[in-house]
């Protein structure tokens, strides 16, 4: 099968999955407790103002109904508008997507400057305190609560040492300089998380290669064993550390909640977060939709990389 | 591995560069959460008034010990039966697009507040059946009846006035880009991440701004909200915690202000709305045992380290409406017990519905072994705010943990919670008495006559008790030392009017 026929199916059976996320959505968010209404019309409680939210945004209409508004718009475009600042939803998609990505960016660098080669060490020097260090740093990585490594890296770099700001935002086109201080905390906290499933992945692919045959032929004809590591061994191990990398790239678009929170980031976390506690219908599920759609779409991209690396897979895809 | 070595080098690179020269001032406020549309029609966010503070001058002012003072209108009278009021407006005044503000800009932003759909102001100034231009600057505000806490309405979001040319170009997307006639003009808006605002040259009163330009930063995490007070990123924090409070003043570098709100913990009961209310409703000494057996006083003292003040009427003791013939009361369980003999049920038991936040979660716990030492059983009812507020509208309640923010004109406090059919009145109490002295309140515009109708209602709901008053918080703003010449208002809205930076 050609790579273009592959994708084209991918891409096809996108739409069904899609579909039956956007339906998820809708009927999870019904189960919110509490009357979006309500919950708009302030401490007044005014009755006048309730209907008037009601009307406005469908929310006397029937369920059923009210999804097929929704999507109707969503198909061409329109996600609405927030139902707290008035804002169009789309809008604030533009403007949240670049912040998140470029955070995912900088956790993804994190990750694989610490993750490969603590993995690599690791499965080069099994059995060593070298790996055992490794393998407890992983496991930190991995268990130690965001929230907390958070709060503990803005208490000692921005209250103890005063070093880089606590939290906040700036676009890069605005200041350079403040935009990497502020995300390179939050870098670290998303970036070590992933950095020890990355050491993990590396680590056992890593061992598995460097037992395979070629490599003991190399090793034979007595190439430098830096040689045999990094260019045999780790070159090969890398394909399913793609298919890692890609996924907890997509988990890192979606799921940066708390930390976007804690640094106070304006990403699509803190709008997911912000929207429900809100009851912002519109944001909630348009953030809820992209971000499906970007972990599919992101998961497709590392099945066609991993076609692409691994010429064993174009027989039987 | 490289990286330990390369990491300190790059911080150390990043702090060289990391001091922006700026000739330029700058306040950041920490915020508590994002605010909504930047429109005072249709905004109803507590944390937009602080932004609007800076952004929208109002018609009338108040001080910080509730006295209605003037902004953009000089001065105020009353006509005959306070049923009309005529408004002098400040001559020169422009808005942040050059627009002149005077008596048309005015008519316009009323009918604006009245007739917007989805208006959040129509309730506040509903009275108001039309605006009759003087002259110029001269404005009258007719009323269908007499209503004198109209004032206070006007010194809050339903007195902003905005720039009428831009609202009619901008329609309902003004929120996204105001024009107001304040201290400061908008510049920009990320949501939830920041709001920035600068000064405006052609301000009526600019004498009074010192610093060029704000920024409000919601960061809705208390802890990451004060760690970036601590840091320096921010000057001042609004509605500091008490569990806060400490940290802060342990830390030479900040300061901490703090003034009894204006509103109340409270507890309203449910008295005749539906079934539910046959348990409570049924004698009204059922309702004082129960209060009887709270000690106000112990709450606050264990709860909140004595930073917030015990109260018992719909004004702090500290308030010039606080009628001081009943003060708080002290726990008496022996005589909660002969009161619910007397009523016949002497082992009382109820449900009281209380969201998940924790100053009233921990209050709830302490009630409930207060209440059980007088023989009272107290179940407790967890339940999402949003969905506690529709069971007290439909009845579904026996006792819920609410609290009312509070209103500058005592009026705002008492009156819809309380006159039958009231729209905040859960508890269906209903009193002809004391409609009238209520409705009378509103009719006199003299404080001192005010506060005697409203004196004569207390002794009435001390016996009826339709809701229990139990604490008044203070409202807490944390500063740097860096910031001077703040004065904390009662509302917990931060005017930056004499607000200098070192």
């Amino acid at each position: 099968m050609s790579l273009g026929r592959y994708i084209a199916r991918r891409l096809l059976a996108l739409v069904p999955t899609l579909v039956f996320v956007s339906i998820l959505i809708f009927l999870l968010q019904q189960l919110l407790p509490g009357d979006p209404a309500l919950a708009l019309a302030g401490e007044e409680r005014d009755p006048a103002a309730v209907a008037a939210i009601r009307a406005k945004y469908h929310l006397d209409r029937p369920m059923v109904v009210q999804y097929r508004i929704w999507l109707g718009k969503v198909l061409r475009g329109d996600f609405g508008e927030s139902l707290r600042n008035r804002i169009p939803v789309s809008e604030l998609l533009a403007s949240k997507l670049p912040v998140t990505i470029e955070l995912a960016f900088g956790s993804m660098l994190v990750a694989l400057l610490l993750g490969l080669p603590a993995g690599v060490l690791s499965a080069t020097r099994k059995g060593t305190p070298v790996d055992f260090l490794a393998n407890l740093a992983a496991l930190s990585g991995l268990s130690v609560p965001h929230f907390w490594l958070g709060i503990m890296l803005i208490l000692l770099f921005a209250v103890r040492l005063g070093w880089l700001p606590a939290s906040g935002y700036a676009p890069p086109w605005e200041d350079p300089l403040r935009n990497l201080t502020t995300l390179l905390l939050p870098s670290i906290v998303l970036g070590t998380g992933v950095a020890g499933v990355m050491m993990r992945h590396t680590r056992s692919a890593m061992m598995q290669t460097l037992e395979a045959d070629y490599v003991r032929t190399a090793r034979a004809k007595s190439v430098p064993e830096r040689l045999v590591v990094l260019k045999h061994a780790l070159r090969n191990a890398l394909i399913p550390i793609i298919t890692l990398g890609a996924i907890e790239f997509g988990r890192l678009l979606s799921g940066a909640v708390l930390t976007e929170q804690i640094f106070n980031i304006p990403g699509f976390g803190k709008l997911l977060v912000d929207g429900v506690f809100n009851r912002d219908y519109a944001v909630v599920q348009a953030v809820v939709l992209v971000s499906a759609a970007l972990y599919v779409l992101l998961n497709l991209l590392a099945d066609v990389l991993y076609f692409v690396a691994n010429p064993r897979m174009r027989g039987s895809a | 591995m490289s990286w330990t070595r390369s990491f300190p080098a790059l911080v150390a690179l990043v702090m060289l560069a990391a001091a922006p020269a700026s000739a330029q001032s700058v306040l950041r406020i920490g915020l508590n959460d994002d605010p909504d549309a930047l429109d005072p029609t249709i905004s109803r966010a507590y944390t937009g008034r602080l932004v609007f503070a800076a952004l929208c001058d109002k018609l009338l002012e108040v001080t910080p010990d509730l006295k209605i003072v003037p902004q953009l209108a000089t001065s105020y009278e009353w006509g005959p039966g306070q049923r009309s009021v005529v408004l002098k407006l400040r001559p020169g005044v422009k808005f942040h697009d050059g627009e002149p503000f005077n008596a048309e800009a005015v008519r316009f932003n009323i009918e604006r507040h009245l007739n917007t759909p989805g208006s959040f102001r129509k309730s506040e100034i509903g009275e108001v059946k039309s605006v009759d231009v003087i002259n110029d600057l001269t404005v009258r505000f007719n009323l269908s009846e007499p209503l004198v806490p109209l004032l206070a309405a006007l010194t809050d979001r339903a007195g902003m006035m905005v720039s009428p040319k831009a609202a009619k170009e901008l329609g309902d997307k003004f929120g996204t880009r105001p024009v107001c006639a304040g201290p400061y003009k908008f510049v920009e808006r990320v949501a939830q991440g920041k709001i920035a605002l600068e000064r405006s040259a052609d301000y009526w009163d600019k004498s009074h701004i010192h610093i060029d330009r704000v920024e409000f930063l919601p960061i809705t995490d208390s802890t990451a909200r004060l760690a970036s007070l601590r840091s320096g990123d921010l000057h001042m924090i609004e509605r500091v915690s008490p569990s806060d409070l400490a940290q802060i003043r342990s830390d030479a570098k900040l300061k901490v202000v703090g003034i009894p709100e204006l509103g109340y913990q409270m507890i309203p009961l449910n008295l005749a709305n539906g079934p539910k209310g046959k348990v409570l409703g049924a004698d009204p000494r059922i309702r004082q045992a129960i209060d009887l057996a709270i000690d106000r006083e112990t709450i606050v003292k264990t709860i909140f380290a004595n930073e917030y003040v015990p109260g018992n009427q719909f004004v702090s003791p500290s308030s010039p409406y606080y009628n001081a013939k009943f003060p708080v009361q002290k726990r008496d369980v022996a005589k909660a017990k002969q009161l619910l003999r007397e009523a016949g049920v002497p082992n009382l038991a109820f449900t009281l519905i209380v969201p998940p936040e924790r100053d009233r979660q921990e209050a709830a716990l302490v009630l409930q072994a207060m209440l059980a030492e007088a023989g009272i059983t107290m179940t407790i009812q967890s339940q999402e705010n949003v969905t506690m507020l529709q069971a007290g509208q439909r009845g579904d309640f026996e006792a819920y943990f609410t609290f009312w923010s509070g209103r500058p004109d005592p009026d705002g406090n008492i009156f819809t919670f309380t006159v039958c059919n009231g729209r905040q009145n859960d508890s269906h109490y209903c009193n002809p008495n004391v409609d009238t002295l209520l409705t009378k309140a509103r009719q006199v515009p003299e404080p001192a006559e005010r506060k005697k109708l409203y004196d004569q209602t207390t002794p009435v709901l001390m016996r009826d008790l339709p809701r229990l008053i139990l604490w008044h918080r203070r409202v807490f703003t944390g500063l740097s030392i860096k910031v001077q010449g703040f004065t904390p208002y009662p509302d917990g809205i931060i005017r930056l009017q004499g607000l200098k930076l070192s």
